[in-house]
């Protein structure tokens, strides 16, 4: 068992290494002379300005730390949670609507019905897929992808109609309740943005790892995510299973945008005709963590280190969108950690093999 | 005596744990050499072994007496050496051509050619008279011809020496007669064969010569005109085998299972699957349904089990009605199922094996408290049901299912479904693919559910196992029961033309 995490561990990080390597080769082509200080940088990444950094790189992680449980979660019960953009989408307008209408609540619990309002309001967004897929058989890949163009411009939408801000063409903001608590994780990093977030996404990750590994819910769902027939045969309601996941699944995506616009941060949520990258995010963060929830949490706070390092390249005068290119790469290689996985594997096999033959 | 293929002092280890210990096979140019062993004896091990797949830590391989290195299935390929696997490696949406040239397409600048292989196919298929339909898709044709196309897949290569992987278990009597033809008609051709089975019969049908292992070891090769069944068999289990499961005689008591007026009909042709069947299955007595496979059985009982829907009926355990209870229900009112296609239905493979023994049950007080699993009793249990059925693995209880051999595999269905204590054990080919000793077994503990007072209905396509192990024979004839009998008062002959629907008697 022990074994396992490393060779999970060690695949993901070959995966990292790689997306790092050709962020090099990138920073080469645009600029050789600032290559290797500018690789330096995205390696300080978080580390970089000290203690505000890292609690920016905290900051970043949340959300997607959120939609990667969201996608892996779904994943583990086989099923691809592609819609985890639209759910993010839905989550956060419903927190955001909360959080500025309803102001007769007190501010001590504002905030956490905002953040049950956005759970409610992307579990709804899961729960549409899900329900297509137990009853009709419809492919969530499809319906999720669907839902999230449904839930991007319906959003849009109710935000112009409802809590639009003409002159700075986004919401309005937030009443100061409906805030996260920052509870002094502002002041020990220096880092204006970083409230309880964060921690309430670890809760999160071991809330879904207990489930996953120890309930019998969980039992259920992975059944149902590995073999379908039997699990129609040991008396599990194959049906239920496959809904709850997507709206467990959408729930969590859905608290992923509250604590994304809810953190008093200055990040409004605006009417573009954009998904939000957060839910797509979350497919290379389940990828990276090869869909564990603790591997999760490391590969959401990786990412978040790695664009906290990507945005500081702009002192070395690399545009933006190299930033982002090099970002995306690094992602991009960490899709690939189930193959490194496969590799390593093999290659433990073999050279054991010739240690015994020796 | 010039060998095709030897393998010698064959050694290959798991761990501590030797799958395969010293074993010798030798196959001579045109025999079909059969090689025994119970589930999980290291056939797989061998053959595998032989194609590449495993490294031997000990031992060589000599291919007409020359010594050979065999890294990978492709190199295995080129030196001549065909398999036929249990579970064939086809594609489902390509046609029968496309399956067999797949992997060695004959190619004109870039693009197909099909004509050339498709000559060379039905040339084969002629002269061994598969009466294979070159263009038609796979998931279209029988279980039969797809393993002729599997086996026209070795001819097509030019392949010297067949493997046959337990090549009769998924065939219906007449397939296997049929089958049999064909592997004399290749060895007559000069091939060899390695016919991988645990079927005496159909190994003193055809083979030449028959290895043995038992567990990992290398017992002897014997002259099968030499050797009595049950000398092979003692040979293979290491004691003396009872063919004939022991019964005594019993007087079925009060109905356990009714089922009236069952009818199953089919969405896409609207037919009835099964047609206003009705039946009982008493205290204390095995119900065997007969019949070729693909006449209902298998709908009927899934439509009893719960897995798929049923058009109208009733279906009553101890007198109650169970017609609308859910899967989950009917197995807490004690009904008990050992499915027919074990990987789809029986177990979650990726599951260990442990979490595969409580699939059932795993919600019951002992194993869970306030919805969190009790992994310490479910090992436990685990513990106890692997010592109890002899459920063999490499890393016991933690062991993935998938990793399991077939045997093995059944074995932990029945030790889930027995377990449970059941009122009714409804069981579809429970012996499917197993070897004499765990058919002894499984029979035997069908029988133990009998004489306790339980109710056995047992579906089988085997007419000795029909005979042998019912109290009463059900006959299936498109989805109609058109024979009621006992096995005392009709003969195997009479049986048969039930099943073929030229006798009726209800």
């Amino acid at each position: 068992m022990k074994k396992q995490g490393l060779l999970n561990f060690s695949a993901s990080a070959l995966a990292v290494i790689c997306g790092l390597v050709f962020g090099l080769v990138i920073l080469l082509c645009t600029n050789p002379a600032q290559a290797l200080p500018g690789l330096g940088i995205i390696l300080k990444g978080g580390f970089a300005d000290g203690m505000s950094g890292f609690g920016y790189m905290l900051y970043i992680a949340t959300p997607i730390i959120m939609t990667g449980l969201s996608v892996g979660f779904a994943f583990r019960t086989g099923l691809f949670n592609i819609g985890a953009s639209g759910q993010f989408t839905m989550g956060a307008f419903v927190a955001v609507y909360i959080g500025i209408n309803w102001t007769w609540l007190p501010p001590q619990i504002h905030w956490i019905v905002a953040l049950l309002g956005a759970a409610v309001g992307g579990a709804v967004w899961g729960l549409v897929p899900g329900i297509l897929k137990a009853f009709r058989n419809v492919n969530e890949v499809i319906s999720c992808i669907m839902m999230n163009y449904i839930g991007m411009y319906l959003v849009n939408h109710m935000i112009q109609s409802l809590i639009y801000d003409p002159l700075r063409s986004q919401t309005q903001p937030v009443s100061a309740g409906a805030n996260i608590p920052k509870a002094g994780l502002d002041q020990l990093f220096s880092s204006n943005n970083l409230n309880i977030g964060i921690l309430i996404a670890v809760v999160f990750v071991v809330l879904i790892y207990i489930l996953i590994e120890k309930t019998t819910f969980g039992f259920e769902l992975k059944a149902c995510g590995m073999n379908r027939n039997a699990s129609k045969y040991a008396g599990i309601s194959v049906k239920k299973s496959l809904a709850m996941s997507m709206v467990i699944a959408g729930a969590l995506a859905g608290i992923g945008g509250a604590l994304m616009y809810l953190a008093g941060s200055g990040k409004y949520m605006q009417v573009l005709d954009v998904l939000s990258p957060e839910g797509f995010n979350g497919i290379s963060v389940a990828l990276l963590g090869l869909s564990n929830p603790i591997g999760i949490l490391f590969a959401g706070i990786f990412i978040g280190y790695i664009t906290v390092g990507g945005n500081n390249l702009q002192l070395l005068n690399f545009g933006p969108e190299i930033i982002d290119i090099i970002i995306a790469a690094i992602i991009y290689c960490g899709a690939f950690s189930l193959l490194f996985k496969h590799l390593i594997g093999k290659l433990i096999k073999r050279t054991k093999k010739e240690e015994e033959s020796v | 005596m010039e060998y095709v293929i030897e393998m010698n002092h064959i050694t290959k280890e798991f761990g501590n744990f030797k799958a395969n210990d010293d074993i010798t096979l030798q196959v001579k140019k045109g025999e079909i050499h059969a090689l025994l062993g119970e589930n999980g004896a290291g056939k797989s091990t061998l053959m595998s072994v032989l194609f590449g797949l495993y490294r031997p830590e000990k031992g060589e391989i000599k291919i007409h007496g020359r010594p050979v290195k065999i890294d990978n299935p492709n190199a295995a390929n080129e030196l001549g050496i065909g398999m036929v696997h249990q579970h064939f490696k086809l594609v489902h949406n390509f046609t029968v051509l496309e399956s067999i040239v797949l992997g060695r397409e004959t190619v004109k600048r870039g693009f197909l050619n099909m004509d050339e292989a498709r000559k060379k196919i039905v040339a084969l298929s002629e002269r061994y008279k598969f009466q294979i339909d070159p263009d038609a898709l796979i998931s279209d044709i029988t279980v039969g011809m797809q393993q002729r196309v599997e086996i026209l897949k070795m001819l097509y290569c030019d392949n010297e020496l067949l493997i046959f992987d337990e090549p009769t278990a998924v065939l219906t009597p007449q397939e296997i007669e049929e089958l049999m033809k064909i592997m004399v008609q290749l060895v007559q051709e000069g091939k060899s064969i390695i016919f991988i089975t645990h079927k005496l019969n159909e190994i003193k049908a055809v083979a030449n010569r028959c290895t043995v292992l038992r567990k990992g070891k290398y017992i002897g090769t014997i002259e099968v005109a030499d050797t009595s069944k049950e000398g092979m068999s003692e040979m293979m289990v290491g004691r003396k085998v009872n063919f004939v499961p022991e019964k005594k005689a019993q007087t079925p008591g009060d109905p356990v299972l009714e089922v009236e007026h069952l009818t199953i009909r089919s969405k896409h042709t609207g037919k009835n699957i099964v047609a206003d069947v009705s039946f009982q299955v008493k205290r204390g007595e095995i119900v065997c349904i007969a019949g070729i496979d693909g006449n209902g059985q298998s709908e009927l009982v899934s439509g009893i089990t719960g897995l798929i829907p049923i058009t109208g009926g009733k279906i009553s355990l101890n007198g109650k009605d169970v017609t609308k209870e859910s899967i989950r229900r009917k197995c807490i009112e004690g009904f008990a199922h050992i499915p027919e296609d074990r990987h789809k239905y029986g177990l979650v493979l990726d599951y260990s094996l442990q979490e595969n023994l409580v699939l059932q049950s795993y919600y019951e007080k002992r194993f869970q408290k306030h919805g969190f699993l009790q992994f310490g009793a479910i090992r436990d249990y685990a513990q106890d049901l692997i010592q109890k059925f002899d459920i063999r693995s490499a890393h016991g209880a933690t062991s993935v299912a998938r990793g399991m051999s077939g045997g093995n595999q059944q074995k932990a269905i029945i030790a889930r479904e027995l377990d449970r204590n059941p009122e009714i054990v409804v069981a579809v080919q429970p012996v499917r693919g197993l070897d004499v000793g765990a058919i002894e077994y499984v029979h035997s503990q069908l029988i133990r559910q009998r004489d306790e007072g339980k109710a056995v209905l047992l579906v089988s396509f085997e007419l000795d196992e029909v005979m042998d192990v019912s109290d009463r024979i059900l006959v299936m004839f498109e989805g109609e029961i058109v024979a009621d009998v006992r096995p005392e008062d009709v003969t195997i002959q009479e049986l048969g033309l039930y099943m073929a629907g030229t006798k009726r008697r209800a």
